[in-house]
């Protein structure tokens, strides 16, 4: 019966046909399904760009809401991120800090749960480690732990994840690490308008929220629909996005491999394989029922993501998929490709072969559907 | 006949309580007949000189405290004393599990600093809190409840020990020294809100050797954020005594470039006008200063602690016998005719009777319900699914 069904579903016709879109070079452009939704008035932003309107909005927005870190004022941000916000703000509502993680990171989730909305930067994630306590023991489990008596509103924001050439002690991903603990929420920006729509969502949530963004991204410039240039456009945390439709297999991923993964799917489609490209958007908590439904249509998952492969994010969706529905509809087993299980090198041979390519997801591709 | 009948009547009238019992003594009689209009209305104390860094002038050598206030502070000194003894006993008894950090001998400390802010200030300090979650507005009832795990206590049954908090009060912190950039934090807010608040942070002589304080003190100095620091050096950071943890224990000096003050932290007179002091510097925009108290506990670090493999009962009892706080209150009270020692009884009593009470309904009132434990994971959430011990166990998340 079982046998019969999947006969019959690989006989079904394929889904609608989406006109694969060129990736000349490193920029990126933002894949529309369904429709083409009217182009008239969207722009190029840069992720940069769009981290910097959602702070500019929000410091607007809310007088409580003010962002700290090392050289996010006058220096304007190690990575521009908050250009012009200190000239606009000032000292008060837009912090220099010296270089101490720990007592910064505590001062800030102390300011929240006094009634401030702070944002806190980590230059990048690497540096959160000496802060980790204030992250985890003050800021996710204060809620939880009096009974709701008292909320913390803050945001902990930076690059997460490997950059380029900065070796080991700066490259590594936290995704998992942060991902583990309920109390936090956990989201992974990849086009401009998810950095603006989740940094907005960030900030007005009630609760401690991981944003990891990637350096390699904020210089790429995407599609921004005009509805994503309103000021109050948030995306929703907690929803995944289905970047391209596919009946032959789904690609999950997050943050920058999104990229890579549209474009492996459009090498693909020359040779007839539609791949569904999901971009998770958030980690914590996870929309693991739009992955479940794209599996019970495509019948195939791969995970997709820079990270280490022990106890990381593809780890925990394929644990989940086999804990509920879509495991039987699964052809094969789901596979998970991940970082090189190595501390980050410097050479660049070396580098290049530590994190995902192109290539790799497609012969991972190939393996699951046996081409 | 007459006059003599007149003679017993009047007597027996006078004092029943002589009558009922002869046994009793004859001063005795005399006491419960005086009147409250005997005692004075207030009295002037000669208190510590406070040890100074980097400051020209301290808090005043002299104080005055009114017959209320004496009252107020002895009441509540004695309702935390009697309240960690229960949780002692109740400890003992298996009825309170996990961590126990007890508060007494240090009573003077937090009574004294309430006694000098406002219930709109903040306070925050590390997990041995009972006192504080106390004089900032908890009820007994409510703590021991909370120290039983029960649905009553003022954490739900969520906290424990550890994490007990209030308005204004940010807990009951476990991680030792993370309260202090909290503080700071709140400090902050209290600045950017305009509403001339400050925060107390509180920690231990153990805590001060912690690196996140002094980052704390840099970014406190350097933002002129109104936050008192206040170091409750009990001699012991757990097993370990001050002098073989620190290579400074002058730890009113710790913070370099703020200013401090060294309290003798037994005299909840001294500790109060240290505190208005600081309040005041704090107020006045000179931005943080420190507060060491010189306090000392009379339990172990923890219930797991005896607290006499590395101290002696001989010094344990030293400080009971000259320093107790609440003892050195009474007699002043009484020394200086701001109360009577049966009045003084009264309240002992009436606060024994209190955390009798207080302890029946922390032993029976019941657990909290299983449905609520997956509640306040967020803050004003909408419900969501959380994941039990296996996939087939599913809890409600309410907020």
């Amino acid at each position: 019966m079982a046998v019969a069904v999947a006969v019959l579903r690989h006989l079904a016709p394929l889904g609608p046909r989406i006109p694969p879109h060129g990736c000349a070079g490193g920029r990126l452009l933002q894949h529309r399904r369904g429709l083409r939704l009217s182009a008239a008035a969207a722009i190029q932003v840069t992720v940069r760009d769009a981290l910097n309107q959602a702070l500019d909005e929000e410091l607007e927005r809310d007088e409580r809401v003010f962002l700290l870190g090392e050289e996010v004022a006058q220096y304007d941000g190690a990575y521009k991120i908050s250009r012009g916000l200190w000239k606009k703000y000032g000292d008060k509502r837009v912090i220099d800090t010296p270089i101490s993680e720990m007592g910064f990171a505590g001062i800030a989730v102390g300011a929240a749960m006094a009634g401030l909305r702070p944002v806190c930067e980590f230059m990048t994630f690497n540096f959160s480690m000496q802060a980790i306590d204030q992250v985890i023991n003050s800021a996710a489990k204060t809620c939880y732990m009096s009974a709701g008596l008292i909320g913390v509103p803050i945001v902990f924001r930076g690059p997460n994840g490997a950059s380029a050439g900065v070796a080991a002690q700066h490259s590594q991903c936290f995704a998992a690490w942060y991902g583990h603990c309920p109390g936090l929420k956990v989201v992974s920006p990849w086009s401009a308008e998810d950095a603006k729509g989740l940094l907005k969502a960030a900030i007005r949530d009630d609760n401690p929220v991981v944003m990891l963004e990637n350096e390699l991204l904020y210089g790429v410039p995407f599609e921004m629909s005009e509805q994503a240039q309103s000021k109050d456009f948030v995306i929703p945390i907690g929803k995944a996005k289905i970047e391209k439709q596919g009946t032959h297999i789904t690609l999950v991923s997050h943050s920058r491999l999104v990229g890579h993964c549209l474009e492996a799917a459009s090498v693909l489609a020359k040779e007839g394989v539609e791949c569904e490209v999901i971009n998770m958007r958030t980690i914590r908590p996870m929309d693991i029922e739009a992955v479940e439904a794209s599996i019970m249509k495509t019948n195939h998952l791969i995970t997709v993501e820079g990270g280490w492969p022990q106890f990381g994010v593809g780890a925990e969706i394929c644990a989940r998929i086999m804990e509920g529905p879509a495991f039987n509809y699964l052809d094969a087993p789901a596979v998970r490709v991940t970082g090189t299980d190595v501390p980050m090198p410097y050479a660049k041979n070396l580098e290049d072969n530590s994190v995902p390519q192109v290539k790799d997801i497609i012969f991972a591709v190939k393996k699951v559907l046996n081409v | 006949m007459r006059k003599m009948l007149l003679a017993v009547l009047s007597r027996v009238l006078q004092s029943p309580a002589a009558a009922a019992a002869a046994a009793k003594p004859a001063s005795r009689v005399m006491v419960a007949s005086r009147n409250y209009a005997d005692f004075a209305n207030e009295a002037t104390f000669e208190i510590k000189k406070c040890d100074l860094h980097r400051l020209e002038e301290g808090p005043s050598t002299t104080t005055v405290m009114t017959r209320e206030e004496g009252l107020k502070y002895y009441k509540t000194m004695q309702s935390i004393r009697r309240m960690e003894l229960k949780a002692d006993q109740l400890y003992k008894q298996k009825i309170i599990r996990g961590f126990c950090h007890l508060y007494d001998g240090q009573e003077a400390c937090c009574v004294g600093i309430e006694a000098a802010i406002k219930p709109t200030d903040h306070v925050i300090t590390a997990y041995r809190a009972h006192g504080f979650t106390y004089t900032r507005g908890v009820p007994i009832r409510e703590i021991l409840t909370e120290l039983t795990g029960r649905k009553g206590g003022c954490a739900k049954g969520k906290g424990g020990s550890m994490h007990m908090y209030a308005k204004n009060f940010y807990g009951g912190n476990g991680i030792v020294g993370a309260q202090v950039p909290l503080g700071a934090g709140i400090a902050l807010a209290c600045k950017y809100f305009g509403k001339n608040e400050i925060c107390m942070a509180l920690y231990g002589d153990g805590a001060a050797n912690q690196g996140q304080i002094f980052e704390t003190f840099n970014m406190a100095a350097l933002w002129k954020l109104p936050c008192i620091f206040v170091c409750e050096n009990n001699r012991y950071g757990m097993g370990t005594s001050v002098e073989r943890a620190a290579a400074s224990t002058d730890y009113y000096r710790r913070g370099d470039f703020i200013p401090g003050l060294r309290v003798d932290g037994m005299d909840v007179l001294c500790v109060r006008e240290a505190t208005k002091f600081a309040a005041e510097h704090c107020r006045s925009g000179k931005g943080p200063i420190v507060m060491e108290l010189q306090t000392y506990r009379y339990h172990g670090h923890s219930m797991s602690d005896p607290g006499i493999s590395y101290r002696t009962r001989e010094e344990i009892q030293e400080v009971r016998s000259k320093s107790d706080p609440i003892t050195l209150l009474k007699d002043r009270m009484v020394n200086n005719n701001l109360a009577s020692i049966e009045e003084l009884k009264d309240i002992d009593v009436a606060v024994r009777n209190e955390t009798e009470e207080a302890a029946q309904f922390a032993t029976t009132d019941p657990e909290p319900p299983l449905e609520e434990l997956c509640h306040h994971i967020y803050f004003n959430e909408p419900p969501f699914e959380v994941r039990g011990p296996n996939q087939w166990i599913k809890y409600k998340s309410g907020s």
